[in-house]
C-alpha cells in the first residue's frame, strides 16, 4: 500500500509541475496577476507530493519491503539501518527520486525568498524550473520507478553494494546533488531574462547568490567524493579522472566561471551574453553528467547499472533543454549586449581572463571524457585516456589561472593605475616566492620547478587574499571595512590556496610502496617502521573480515597502530578493502591489505601522504567562503510590500 | 548574429556522437566464447552429487545455459519466465548453480519449481567464471554442435526472448 501511495503521490506531482510549468509563463506573457501567482503554491504543493513519495521509500527501506524490486535490489535484512536510509539514493531509480525531490526544494526555496523581485521574473522562473521538473518526474514514472513490485516477494534482499556502505558515500551523493541540481536556478533565471528581454544589473543580483549556493555545495559535494575514493577504494589517491568524477567537475568549472562572470554583470553591466551562456552550460553539463552516468554509455566505477531505454530519455530530455535554450540564446542574446569600455589593466580583464581559461580547463575535461567514445565511433577500438594526460593538460590552464588570482583581487574595476597596484603588491609577491621555496626545501628537503610553482601559487594566494581582510581589520587609512561579499570571495580564494597547497605537495612528496609482510616482519617506508604484528578475523554485522595489526614506529619509538581490513560481504560475496588511515593535519599514513601471497605473506600497500588534508580542507574553506559571501546585505533587500487593493 | 549561434552548432555536433555513444553500449561485451565450443566442465548436479553434469551433455541439440544462484535477485526476477520457457518444452535448460550454497539451492527449486533439466553445482565458481559470466543471471544459447551463440547477461524476460533469442533458435532450425 505504502509504495503504491509513493507512486501516486509522484504523479500528482507531475500533475502539479505541468501547472507550474504552463500557467505562470502563459501569465507572465498576459500580465494575469492571478495566473502567475499559481507558480508559488504549484511549487509548494510539488515539495509535499515529492516528499511524500520519498519518505515512502525510506519507509519500504526501514521495513524491509523486499515486494519493492527496487528495495529487494538494494537492501537486506542485516544491513544497518543508516545504510537502509542511504540505499534509497544508491542506485538509479531512488537516486533519480532524489534529484527531483532536491529540485522541488530549490523551487520552493525560490519561491519563498522573493526578496525585491519583480513578480514577472518570479513567474518565469518558476515555470521553467517547473518544466524541468515535468522532465524528470516524466524519466522517473516513465522509465524508472522505484516503486515497481516484485510478485512473489523475495524473502531477503540482495544487499547493497558493499562500496558505497560507507557514511562519506551516505552524505555525498545529496549534497553533490544539491550542488548539480542548484544550477537549474541559475538556468532558470537566464531563459526568463531572454524571454522577457530584460537584463540589468538587478538580475545578476537575483541570480548571483543561488548559484553560489549551489557551487558551494557542488565543491563540498565533490571534495567528499574525492574523500570517500580516497580511503574506501583502497587506492590512496584522491582524484582519478575518472568518467564519472569528470561529469561532476565540469559544471563546477563552469559554475565557478559563472559566479566570477556574474560579478561582472552585477557591478558593471557587461558580459550579459557570456553570463547567460554559461549559466546555459553549467546546468547542460549537469545533465550531461546524468547522462553519462545513467545511460551506460561510459564504463566506470561509479556508473550506474545500464539501461539503454533511460539513455535515449535523458538524451531526449538532454537535447530538449540544451537546443531549446541555445536557440532563444542565439535569438535573443545578441540583443541585450551593451558595449561599456573598459581598460586593459582592469578588473574586468582579469576576470574574463578567469573565464577563458575555466572554459579552456573545462573543454579539455570534455575532451578527454568524450574521446573514447569518439574513437570508438571512428576506429572501433577502445581507448581509456588516463590520468596522465589529464594532469598535464589541466595543469596549462590551471597554473596562469592561479597566478593572475591575487592580481585580480587587487585590480580596481575600469581602469588600474600600476603605480599604487605595485605597492599594494610587491611585498606579497617577494615574500610569496622566497616562502614558496624555501617551504619545500625546509620540510620536504628538495625543491624543482613545477614544485615551486605549486607552492609559490598557493603562498601568493594566501598573502594576497589576506591584504583586504587585514586592512579592513587594522583599519588602515582608506579602508571602509570589508563587505561579508568581499570578505567571502577572500576566505573562498584562501581555501583555493590550501588546496593548491595540499595537490603539490602530496604529488612531489606522497610515497606508494606495494611490499610483502608476513607476521613479524617489518618494511621503511618514508623512515618510518611498518610491522605486521598480527592477522585476526573480525565480524561485522554482514560481512566477515580479516584484520591486519601493523605497528608503526619512528627510530624504534611506537607512532601508532594501523589496522587496515579485508571484508567479505556476505549476501554479494565481494571483497573489499577498508583502509587504515593515521591522519594528521599534516599528513597521512594509509596501509591497505592487498592479496594473500604464498608461505602466510600479504601484500600490502604503503603510502605516506603529506598534507593530503589540504585538499578537502581548501575545498571546504572555499565553500564556506561562498556561503558568507552570499550573506552580504544586498542579497537580503526585500520589496516594498505592495499597498493592499 | 554569427557569434551567438556557435554554441548550438557545437552541440548539434556533440548530439549524434552521444547517441552512436549509447548504440554501442558497453555492457554488450560479446563473449569469447561466440562462435566456440563451449567451455568444459564438468560438474556434481544440485540434486544427486554422485551424478555429474558436464559440457558433453550440451551437445546434440540446441539449450540453454543460465548461470544463477539463490542470492540473486535478478535470478528470481527471472525464473518465472524460465518457468514458462520450461512449459513449452521447446528448449532444454541446463543450470549452472554459481557460488551457492546445496540445501539453500534445492529448497529454492522446491519452493518456485524446477526449469531446469539439470543444475550442475558450483560451488566455488570455477565454471561461471570460465564461461566469463561476471554476474548473475547470464543466459548461454547453444547450437547441437555444443557450441556457443548468443551471451546475454540479466535477468531473461518475454520481450528479450522475442527480440534477442527467437530468431537466433529460428535461424539455427533452417
Amino acid at each position: 500500500m505504502i509504495p503504491e501511495i509513493g507512486h501516486f503521490a509522484l504523479i500528482l506531482a507531475l500533475a502539479l509541475a505541468a501547472c507550474q510549468a504552463v500557467l505562470p509563463m502563459v501569465g507572465a506573457q498576459r500580465n494575469d496577476t492571478t495566473m502567475m501567482s499559481i507558480a508559488r503554491s504549484a511549487a509548494y504543493g510539488q515539495f509535499l507530493f515529492i516528499a511524500i513519495s520519498f519518505g515512502c521509500l525510506i519507509y519500504a527501506f526501514l521495513h524491509d519491503d523486499f515486494s519493492v524490486l527496487y528495495v529487494a535490489s538494494h537492501s537486506q535484512l542485516a544491513l544497518p539501518t543508516p545504510y537502509k536510509v542511504s540505499a534509497v539514493w544508491s542506485a538509479h531509480e531512488g537516486s533519480l527520486l532524489m534529484w527531483i525531490l532536491i529540485l522541488s526544494i530549490w523551487t520552493m526555496a525560490v519561491a519563498h525568498f522573493r526578496g525585491d523581485r519583480p513578480q514577472k521574473l518570479d513567474a518565469r522562473v518558476l515555470s521553467v524550473l517547473g518544466m524541468l521538473s515535468v522532465g524528470f518526474l516524466l524519466f522517473a514514472l516513465l522509465t524508472s520507478n522505484p516503486f515497481e513490485r516484485l510478485i512473489p516477494a523475495a524473502l531477503d534482499g540482495g544487499d547493497l553494494n558493499p562500496l558505497l556502505q560507507d557514511p562519506g558515500l551516505a552524505i555525498h551523493p545529496p549534497i553533490l546533488y544539491v550542488g548539480y541540481v542548484g544550477f537549474s536556478v541559475a538556468f532558470a533565471f537566464a531563459i526568463a531574462a531572454m524571454i522577457s528581454g530584460e537584463l540589468d544589473q538587478n538580475w545578476a543580483r537575483w541570480t548571483r547568490p543561488w548559484t553560489v549556493i549551489a557551487w558551494s555545495f557542488l565543491t563540498i559535494g565533490i571534495a567528499l567524493g574525492s574523500w570517500w575514493a580516497y580511503y574506501e577504494l583502497g587506492w590512496g589517491g584522491w582524484w582519478f579522472w575518472d568518467a564519472v568524477e569528470n561529469a561532476s567537475f565540469m559544471p563546477w568549472l563552469i559554475g565557478t566561471a559563472l559566479i566570477h562572470s556574474l560579478a561582472v554583470t552585477e557591478s558593471r553591466g557587461l558580459f550579459k551574453s557570456w553570463t547567460l551562456l554559461l549559466a546555459i552550460t553549467a546546468f547542460s553539463l549537469s545533465l550531461l553528467g546524468t547522462f553519462l552516468v545513467r545511460s551506460g554509455i561510459i564504463v566506470s566505477v561509479h556508473a550506474f547499472a545500464t539501461d539503454p531505454t533511460r539513455g535515449y530519455f535523458i538524451l531526449t530530455f538532454l537535447a530538449i533543454v540544451v537546443i531549446g535554450a541555445l536557440i532563444l540564446y542565439a535569438w535573443r542574446a545578441p540583443a541585450l549586449d551593451s558595449s561599456v569600455g573598459f581598460g586593459l589593466l582592469s578588473r574586468e580583464t582579469f576576470l574574463l581572463l578567469n573565464n577563458v581559461l575555466l572554459v579552456v580547463a573545462t573543454t579539455l575535461v570534455l575532451l578527454g571524457t568524450l574521446a573514447p567514445l569518439i574513437v570508438e565511433m571512428t576506429s572501433g577500438g577502445k581507448i581509456s585516456i588516463g590520468a596522465p594526460w589529464f594532469e598535464v593538460a589541466f595543469l596549462v590552464p590551471m597554473i596562469p589561472l592561479v597566478m593572475l588570482l591575487g592580481l585580480g583581487m587587487h585590480t580596481a574595476w575600469r581602469r588600474q593605475n600600476t603605480a599604487p597596484w605595485q605597492k599594494l603588491l610587491r611585498l606579497p609577491a617577494i615574500a610569496a616566492v622566497v616562502v614558496g621555496i624555501l617551504l619545500p626545501l625546509l620540510f620536504y628537503g628538495r625543491v624543482g620547478l613545477m614544485l615551486a610553482v605549486g607552492t609559490i601559487a598557493a603562498v601568493w594566494i594566501f598573502f594576497s587574499s589576506l591584504i583586504q581582510p587585514i586592512r579592513s581589520w587594522r583599519r588602515a587609512p582608506g579602508n571602509a571595512g570589508i563587505t561579508r561579499s568581499a570578505l567571502g570571495m577572500c576566505i573562498a580564494h584562501f581555501g583555493m590556496g590550501l588546496f593548491v597547497l595540499g595537490a603539490t605537495i602530496v604529488s612531489a612528496f606522497g610515497i606508494e610502496s606495494d611490499r610483502s609482510l608476513s607476521i613479524g616482519e617489518s618494511v621503511e617506508v618514508a623512515g618510518l617502521e611498518f610491522e605486521l604484528r598480527e592477522l585476526r578475523d573480525v565480524t561485522g554485522p554482514n560481512y566477515s573480515a580479516i584484520e591486519g595489526v601493523i605497528e608503526v614506529r619512528r627510530d624504534g619509538e611506537f607512532v601508532t597502530t594501523m589496522r587496515p581490513q579485508k571484508r567479505q560481504y556476505l549476501v554479494q560475496k565481494s571483497w573489499m578493502t577498508e583502509a587504515g588511515i593515521y591522519p594528521r593535519w599534516n599528513k597521512d599514513l594509509f596501509v591497505a591489505l592487498g592479496d594473500q601471497l604464498g608461505g602466510g605473506a600479504w601484500s600490502v600497500r604503503i603510502q605516506y601522504k603529506p598534507m593530503i588534508r589540504f585538499i578537502w580542507i581548501g575545498a571546504f574553506v572555499m565553500a564556506m567562503g561562498g556561503l558568507i559571501s552570499v550573506t552580504d546585505r544586498r542579497y537580503r533587500r526585500r520589496a516594498i510590500p505592495e499597498p493592499a487593493v | 548574429m554569427s557569434r551567438y549561434v556557435l554554441p548550438l552548432i557545437a552541440v548539434l555536433v556533440m548530439i549524434p556522437i552521444l547517441i552512436l555513444g549509447l548504440q554501442s553500449d558497453p555492457s554488450k561485451l560479446p563473449s569469447q566464447y561466440i562462435g566456440k565450443p563451449a567451455p568444459e566442465f564438468s560438474l556434481q548436479t544440485l540434486q544427486d552429487p554422485s551424478r555429474t553434469l558436464s559440457s558433453a551433455d550440451l551437445v546434440g541439440r540446441v539449450s540453454l545455459v543460465n548461470i544463477w544462484g539463490t542470492w540473486c535477485v535478478g535470478c528470481r526476477a527471472e525464473h518465472g519466465f524460465l518457468m514458462t520457457l520450461a512449459e513449452q518444452k521447446k528448449i532444454p535448460i541446463y543450470g549452472i548453480n554459481w557460488r551457492d550454497n546445496r540445501q539453500e539451492a534445492l529448497q529454492w527449486l522446491e519452493q518456485y519449481g524446477d526449469p531446469y533439466v539439470a543444475s550442475g553445482f558450483d560451488q566455488d565458481g570455477r565454471v561461471g567464471i570460465d564461461w566469463g559470466a561476471y554476474g548473475a543471471p547470464e543466459t548461454f544459447l547453444i547450437n547441437a554442435e555444443g557450441r556457443v551463440v548468443y551471451r546475454f547477461p540479466g535477468p531473461l524476460n518475454a520481450s528479450v526472448w522475442e527480440q534477442q533469442f527467437a530468431p537466433l533458435i529460428a535461424g539455427m532450425s533452417q
